[in-house]
């Protein structure tokens, strides 16, 4: 699972912006400042229409025709040779990493491994190819940050998000306990073994809430409408935010 | 299916106990600790693991033909040699032996593979007293228990509830909680019963094919005297134990106590290659070894599931897995609990009855990232999730298919069909964003420790547009 570090290329002229469904439906800010923060750094971005779902829910629940269809139509919505950014290390890990996989033996094997290369999870793209360093405009704030498990195992840009908040002068990272550890979402996990995930998120939310931070980053929504759904349930006041999102409000000038 | 109920009752049991939640969160913090000084190198383990991987492969590679020559190499060193494709065979390989002997008492040392016989019970039910002599074993044994664990049987337990076990169990033996004194009363009781068993058994961790050496890693030195004082030695195993090469052992070992206990070596390591030989004067008479399929040429037989096959049972893999923290070995009903047997007791018991464990996993990786053996845990439970649905009848895996309910299959069409018509799928997230307001706020499981998530008042293909990120 470990990602041997990648080389990356050159700042591009133009890329495409993959939003994910988690984003489209619930977290759209979250795509928006992703795609901001990119555009700003002099780069086109295209978010086709015809995109929808990476197709990860049907491939984790062992539903691979299903989730071939699928892949096969986010395929066709990025015809040409540009970088896929992608805000989300669970859906980046999909399309890099599973792609393949599930393509495997099948007539577009090659062009699929070919397209695999071209996804980027956001933060990788920003810290490495578009190597932003933008001054923070905001006021002083401490946040926890929950990285995921597949931008952390899987895509391996855990240092990635760690480092894209510290180049915010006025922020201070809380770290908490166990914050390697899995928050208990999981996709269709959560549904099948609601105990099981509830003991985990509580737990998370636990060594959260024991640092006092005033927001919970993360880089994924399924974390993020986990970890948040159960800290409003316990009636906390700590809000959570997709690093996109709170990247492009500490540095953007008029929005702080 | 009566094995989920089973699952999920056994869970909910374990997560509403404050005991058995406490015991394995600390006990499974101190490993994790333990095995990270260890490796105190990233890049040195990262080589390491991926020699360990190779070695492991590569007997895997060639297994018919080491296990030939693992047999005629034993055999040349007076080692008995005995196969069983299921585990009635291998006990009663284990019964003739012991009545060949007329012997009725059987000490043992630390096996997982006696445990998948289930073999106390079996021996028991002709006669044969069993006695576990590694000390966690011991303790399970004295209450009728299982393994929670495969390397520390007893981590269920604390310190206390032990102590208090003892006290029922050996009322003439003064109460003592400390650790210290109470291995030392349990140590009295086993070394008597060592003089008296005239049968050792024993389990075996690695088996070298050049040599017809068997390999028993161990920490307090029952495992060599249930291998050494009875005049009779059977070491039990599964056929993937078998390595090529005497040299293989170093790195394999090396990654074992490392990844298991955070150990550089364990108190004792033992070579086992012969009965005494004459002119010696201690040592077992007779060595048998038995070597158990049970399943496991099947999984052999697959290219991606065959790496199942690799572990070296150090239970890092159990010790990082936040559901196994959580729940403990109890729960998951099989003889190796946690990851590992999430993806090799369904193998081996069929999908049609362990196929729901595969799905008690996050699939966060953690397994995979401490792997001395780089097995990919997660990628072979999603192998096994999709085994268990298909619906051609093409598949290796036992019991596959027989997963695949209607109901779950209809809403993944159905699911298909929304996210590959883009144009279907648009207009049902602007209904959805639409009619935000009239979201149900209970989402069945998932709303009974959250609150519904608040779906967006524009969707971001809608404010893609508006911000002019356009379509090509």
């Amino acid at each position: 699972m470990i990602n041997n570090k990648r080389v990356y290329p050159d700042k591009p002229t133009k890329v495409y912006f993959f939003g994910t469904c988690l984003v489209d439906l619930l977290y759209p800010e979250a795509g928006v400042d992703g795609m901001r923060l990119i555009a700003r750094e002099g780069v086109k971005v295209i978010y086709p229409q015809n995109q929808t779902c990476c197709g990860q829910p049907a491939w984790n629940s062992g539903y691979r025709e299903q989730a071939r269809a699928v892949a096969r139509q986010q395929m066709s919505c990025f015809p040409n040779n540009h970088p896929i950014i992608v805000p989300s290390g669970s859906c980046a890990g999909m399309m890099r990493y599973h792609y393949p996989e599930l393509f495997k033996g099948e007539r577009e094997e090659t062009t699929v491994q070919a397209f695999a290369q071209r996804i980027f999870e956001l933060t990788e793209f920003l810290v490495h190819v578009l190597k932003i360093n933008r001054q923070d405009l905001g006021k002083p704030i401490k946040v926890a940050l929950h990285t995921s498990c597949s931008a952390r195992r899987e895509m391996g840009v855990a240092e990635e998000h760690e480092r894209l908040l510290a180049q915010l002068e006025n922020v201070e990272i809380a770290q908490h306990m166990r914050k390697e550890e899995c928050c208990g979402f999981g996709g269709t996990f959560a549904i099948k073994h609601p105990e099981i995930s509830a003991a985990m998120v509580e737990e998370k939310s636990d060594a959260l809430l024991q640092e006092n931070p005033e927001r919970v980053i993360s880089g994924d929504c399924g974390c993020l409408m986990n970890i948040t759904g159960h800290l409003k349930q316990r009636e906390s006041r700590l809000r959570g935010q997709h690093i996109a999102s709170f990247l492009w409000e500490r540095t953007n000038a008029t929005d702080s | 299916m009566q094995q989920t109920v089973d699952f999920q009752n056994r869970s909910h049991n374990a997560l509403g106990d404050p005991q058995i939640r406490k015991n394995f969160r600390s006990a499974m913090d101190g490993l994790i600790q333990k095995r990270r000084q260890a490796f105190p190198e990233r890049e040195a383990l990262e080589q390491l693991r991926w020699k360990g991987e190779k070695i492991k492969a590569n007997a895997l590679s060639k297994l018919p033909a080491l296990l030939a020559q693992l047999e005629e190499n034993c055999v040349k060193n007076g080692i008995q040699v005995h196969w069983a494709e299921t585990v009635e065979e291998a006990n009663h390989i284990v019964l003739d032996i012991m009545n060949r002997h007329d012997a009725k008492q059987l000490i043992k040392g630390k096996s997982m593979v006696s445990e998948e016989m289930d073999l106390n019970h079996f021996l028991e039910q002709h006669g044969i007293e069993c006695l576990e002599s590694d000390l966690g074993e011991f303790i399970i044994q004295l209450i009728n228990e299982k393994p929670s664990h495969i390397i520390a049987p007893a981590i269920h337990m604390n310190r206390l509830q032990v102590a208090k076990l003892f006290n029922e169990k050996f009322p003439e033996i003064p109460y003592t909680d400390d650790v210290d004194t109470m291995t030392r009363n349990a140590r009295d009781i086993l070394r008597r019963k060592f003089y008296e068993a005239p049968v050792g058994l024993s389990g075996v961790n690695f088996a070298v094919a050049e040599t017809g050496t068997l390999c028993l890693v161990e920490n307090e030195g029952n495992g060599r005297m249930c291998a050494t004082v009875p005049q009779v030695h059977i070491a039990v195993t599964g056929i993937e134990k078998v390595v090529e090469k005497l040299s293989d052992i170093p790195t394999l070992l090396r990654l074992l106590t490392r990844s298991a206990t955070g150990q550089p070596i364990t108190t004792y390591f033992n070579m086992i290659n012969a009965p005494r030989q004459s002119g010696e004067k201690d040592g077992p008479k007779e060595v048998h070894l038995v070597l158990l399929d049970n399943g496991r040429s099947r999984i052999f037989q697959d290219a991606e599931l065959i790496s199942t096959l690799r572990c070296i049972r150090c239970g890092a893999c159990m010790n990082n897995c936040p559901v196994y923290a959580r729940i403990g070995g109890h729960a998951y009903g099989t003889t190796i609990p946690g990851p590992i047997g999430s993806i090799l007791e369904p193998q081996k018991s069929g999908l049609d009855e362990l196929g729901d464990l595969p799905t008690a996993s996050t699939l966060c990786g953690a397994c995979a990232e401490v792997c001395p053996v780089r097995i990919p845990i997660p990628k072979l439970l999603n192998r096994l999730r999709f085994e268990k649905n298909r619906t051609d009848e093409t598949g290796s895996v036992k019991g596959a298919g027989s997963g695949r309910e209607w109901k779950e299959a209809t809403l993944w069409k159905l699911w298909q069909i929304l996210h590959a018509t883009p144009p279907l799928y648009r207009i049902g997230v602007k209904i959805i964003t639409r009619l935000r307001g009239l979201m149900p706020t209970q989402l069945g499981p998932w709303t009974s420790v959250r609150k519904a998530p608040r779906i967006a008042k524009k969707s971001l293909h809608e404010l893609a547009q508006e911000e002019g990120f356009d379509h090509e």
